[in-house]
């Protein structure tokens, strides 16, 4: 069937893959987001160890998702993947190391003979349950805002600025989407903790501060939707690569349906998730978080437009249409993604199964706790 | 040391961490899987806390194998940039399939092992075992589909338009044969390393005369396991160096330090190279060598007879053999990337009748490309020490193993364990051992393959991204501070948790 498909519709097909990976990835943080929340949220060592394991359960889904990013990109844009990742080289480089010390943490943090001691790892976790989210943020932030790259005739690229992708971090509109990231994974992450701990103490804890956070939260999603909407993009015009006004603005305005209504639809329930709190609010907000950075991620690529300017040669800017695989390639990988949602099947199986709360005593007798 | 060099270490160091884990990894999970089985299939609550025990060894070594693999992926795109666009379209397709077949499966029924066992059903449990262990083997096939195709690169064409190899037919790309071997003969390296630190941390049990039964029941499964194991890997190995001998006769007059082609040739069973040789001299190869007759030809292609051409043919060329020499490879990629070149320009003139002629001329030579990179013949011989001894070293510490295997089983089996110290310290000795081997095994594979990153495509000096070296040097100091931090505190847990033991009841069990 993808055989008789248009390159072009390839592309965007594999731009929404990504843009869809990017949207779980992005969902995944609230295992970040809840550990950056422990020390202030368990109020005793007994606490602590209970919602460490809550969120212990989770890590790896989040770090098996980063990898299939990564994945799908070399895959279906092998451009994209050498320009971003050997380009804005230490800005990938540092969130590389955010996510190793997560891997061993939760593993080691009360095993005898861990040599640093538990501190340690709490520490390695609250370290990635800051910064993971903060550049994840900015990093989906330069797809707007761009980057210092050049493409030669040959297709082989450079930064054009030393400290290779730690710039980025300089620009008032990334840290915009760094934080603003960094608060929905904390929303999360205190919407998973509403969802699955039953501890009355930790509850009233998270609710109170659920309230105040989503106040900030909601405050910095608005502004960095407001500042999408009204900045200038780089464009197609015939083959060229110009500066268009309000270029995200008509992106939204031009896909009411994949574009536009996703994102509505996403906020939407991200706000209902988070200001109702409770039970059912993780899966509005995990919904939400999906479906927010799936529309942001497809409104740079859809339709050939570029989705990684370059300001140090805006002719450079990567499109879907330039970065892409080979069709044959993009063909063969549209026939395994139709084993995505046999992936997300039984994953969804497993969670189900394995969902009855967590107690202390269970984590007491259970020589396999974290 | 410059850009290219750092780069490489980088890599190397990288993967020889990331390959510290998974082995154990690959062949531990399966360990897990079967003694569950024997648990689920006996009701004996004593497998059930012997396999409890090596669960908990797995999990301690995993999650460090996936903090040091997290990097193996992405390096790629930081650091090998052109590699990553120039072979990408290819090699990006295993790495993504990797993620969704594999990773997933690992990681999703990994969580039911360690904290399923009261939240699910025993069958349930069960399954979660071997599905983490069929998802571990099969992102191990993935990987190696992606390295057997930098060994041996098929099913892709040139596209002269985007500069890059794009994939032609997918099906070459997996079931190539030197993927197939290499997959087999990798799982079948982390089988037996398993089997060895099973047996060995079980001996450490049996010298101290703790937990008898346990390690007298894991050393039967893990000996069993170990020797089967090992007829597959000498199986995988046999055909392995069959096709490095068709794909890559460099590489295999390297690992047998061959610079003199002949028929009939022997195997080196021990040798000691003599430094001051060079390709083309007339000094010995050796100091001292012990050789296994008419094994090489037997081994490289299946005929005691055939000529296995040594580092010397391959250099300057051998008329009688149909041996090409490297300058005349070399003068037909420098051709090749002249053509090329002029079809670029002729393109972006817009003179298309010259573009199509420098394109047909391109053609004649193209497969030579990847010479063309090069200026002295010397340049494309690897290491030739390194390779040598990593693969003497892997074959002598494969040998071992089987020996040992065969040993512990008949001691298991007659209730000798307990008496017989020498072996058991022999055994326990041995743990570090079963690394030694893959990592040897991994350099023979990789370090024989250069200067090559794709063979015969693409030098390795022509794949790095354009960073400063010092920006290479700043990460590669943070990964070795990193990775060694962990590595301590990885065994420190694991000796710490051996030595803690199953807790079995050892009542009325001691003759073992």
């Amino acid at each position: 069937m993808f055989e008789t498909w248009a390159l072009l519709s390839l592309q965007n097909y594999w731009w929404g893959i990504v843009s869809l990976l990017g949207g779980f990835l992005a969902m995944m943080l609230f295992v970040q987001g809840g550990q950056a929340l422990i020390p202030s949220v368990a109020k005793n060592e007994a606490e602590k160890t209970l919602l460490y394991n809550v969120f212990g359960r989770k890590w790896e889904l989040g770090f098996t998702t980063l990898v299939l990013f990564g994945g799908a990109i070399f895959a279906a844009f092998p451009l994209f993947y050498a320009v971003s990742f050997g380009g804005a080289y230490f800005a990938w480089m540092v969130l590389l190391f955010a996510y190793i010390i997560q891997a061993v943490s939760y593993e080691y943090r009360t095993k005898k003979g861990n040599t640093y001691g538990s501190r340690t790892y709490e520490m390695f976790l609250s370290i990635n349950g800051y910064l993971s989210p903060f550049l994840i943020g900015v990093i989906i932030s330069t797809l707007f805002s761009g980057g210092a790259f050049i493409v030669n005739d040959a297709n082989l690229s450079h930064w054009t600025i030393a400290t290779r992708g730690l710039e980025a971090l300089t620009v008032p509109f990334n840290l915009l989407g760094g934080i603003s990231v960094l608060m929905i994974s904390r929303i999360l992450g205190m919407l998973f903790i509403l969802n699955t701990v039953e501890e009355i103490a930790i509850r009233q804890q998270t609710q109170k501060k659920l309230q105040i956070e989503m106040m900030i939260t909601s405050a910095f999603l608005a502004s960095f939707a407001l500042w999408i909407f009204i900045v200038p993009g780089v464009a197609l015009s015939g083959t060229s690569i110009i500066i268009e006004p309000n270029r995200y603005f008509h992106t939204f305005i031009r896909y009411p349906l994949v574009v536009l209504a996703p994102f509505l639809i996403g906020l939407g329930l991200f706000l209902l998730g988070g200001f109702r709190g409770k039970k059912s609010g993780f899966w509005c907000g995990v919904a939400g978080t999906v479906l927010m950075v799936f529309s942001l991620l497809l409104s740079t690529g859809i339709n050939g437009a570029p989705y990684y300017p370059s300001y140090a040669d805006i002719q450079s800017s990567l499109s879907i249409e330039n970065s892409s695989g080979s069709r044959y390639t993009l063909v063969v990988m549209s026939y395994v993604s139709l084993f995505v949602p046999v992936v997300l099947a039984y994953i969804t199986y497993v969670w189900r199964s394995m969902a009855k709360p967590l107690t202390h005593d269970e984590i007491k007798n259970d020589p396999f706790s974290y | 040391m410059d850009l290219i060099d750092w780069s490489r270490a980088q890599f190397a160091l990288t993967a020889i961490y990331h390959f510290l884990f998974v082995p154990l990894t690959l062949g531990l999970s399966f360990l897990v899987a079967i003694m569950e089985t024997i648990y689920v299939k006996t009701g004996d609550e004593k497998w059930l806390k012997t396999t409890k025990f090596w669960v908990k060894l797995f999990g301690i070594n995993f999650v460090i194998g996936v903090a040091t693999g997290l990097i193996m992926e992405f390096e790629f795109g930081t650091n090998w940039a052109a590699y990553s666009w120039i072979v990408g379209d290819i090699f990006g397709a295993p790495l993504a399939i990797e993620g969704i077949f594999a990773f997933f499966l690992e990681s999703t029924f990994f969580v039911v092992l360690f904290f399923g066992w009261d939240r699910v059903s025993k069958g349930f449990h069960l399954t979660s075992a071997w599905l983490v262990a069929i998802g571990t083997n099969l992102s191990a096939l993935w990987i190696l589909v992606a390295n057997g195709w930098m060994q041996y690169p098929v099913g892709m064409d040139f596209n002269p338009d985007t500069m890059r190899y794009e994939m032609g037919n997918f099906w070459e790309v997996i079931f190539s044969p030197v993927a197939v071997a290499k997959f087999l003969h990798t799982i079948g390296g982390g089988y037996v390393t398993a089997a060895i630190f099973v047996v060995g941390v079980s001996a450490w049990f049996l010298l101290r005369g703790r937990e008898t039964q346990f390690a007298r029941r894991s050393i039967i499964v893990a000996s069993s396991f170990g020797l089967f194991a090992s007829m597959f890997l000498l199986l995988s190995g046999d055909e392995s160096a069959h096709q490095v001998a068709q794909k890559q006769p460099m590489k295999l007059a390297a690992m047998e330090g061959l610079y003199e082609g002949e028929g009939r040739a022997g195997i080196v069973a021990f040798g000691i190279l003599n430094p001051d040789k060079n390709v083309g001299d007339d000094l010995p190869e050796f100091y001292g060598d012990i050789q296994i007759p008419y094994a090489l030809s037997l081994l490289g292609y299946h005929d005691i007879n055939a000529f296995v051409p040594g580092i010397n043919d391959l250099i300057v060329g051998n008329e009688k053999f149909n041996i090409m020499s490297a300058e005349e490879k070399i003068a037909r990629g420098q051709a090749a990337l002249q053509d090329l070149s002029a079809y670029h320009e002729a393109k972006n003139a817009g003179d298309a009748a010259t573009a199509q002629n420098a394109l047909q001329a391109f053609d004649a030579n193209q497969s030579y490309m990847g010479y063309g990179h090069f200026t002295d013949p010397l340049q494309t011989v690897p290491p030739i020490a390194l390779t040598f001894y990593s693969f003497h070293v892997m074959v002598g510490l494969g040998s071992f193993f089987i020996v040992l295997f065969i040993v512990l089983l008949y001691l298991g089996m007659t209730n000798e364990l307990l008496n017989t110290r020498w072996a058991l310290w022999i055994t326990f000795m041995s743990i570090p051992l079963g690394f030694v081997a893959c990592e040897a095994g991994w350099i023979v594979a990789e370090v024989g393959r250069q200067p090559w990153v794709i063979q015969d495509l693409l030098p390795t000096i022509k794949g790095a991204s354009a960073l400063s070296t010092q920006s290479v040097q700043i990460t590669f100091w943070a990964f070795a501070i990193l990775f060694t931090t962990l590595l301590i505190a990885e065994i420190k847990i694991m000796m710490a948790a051996i030595s803690k033991g199953p807790h079995i009841s050892e009542k009325g069990e001691d003759h073992v």
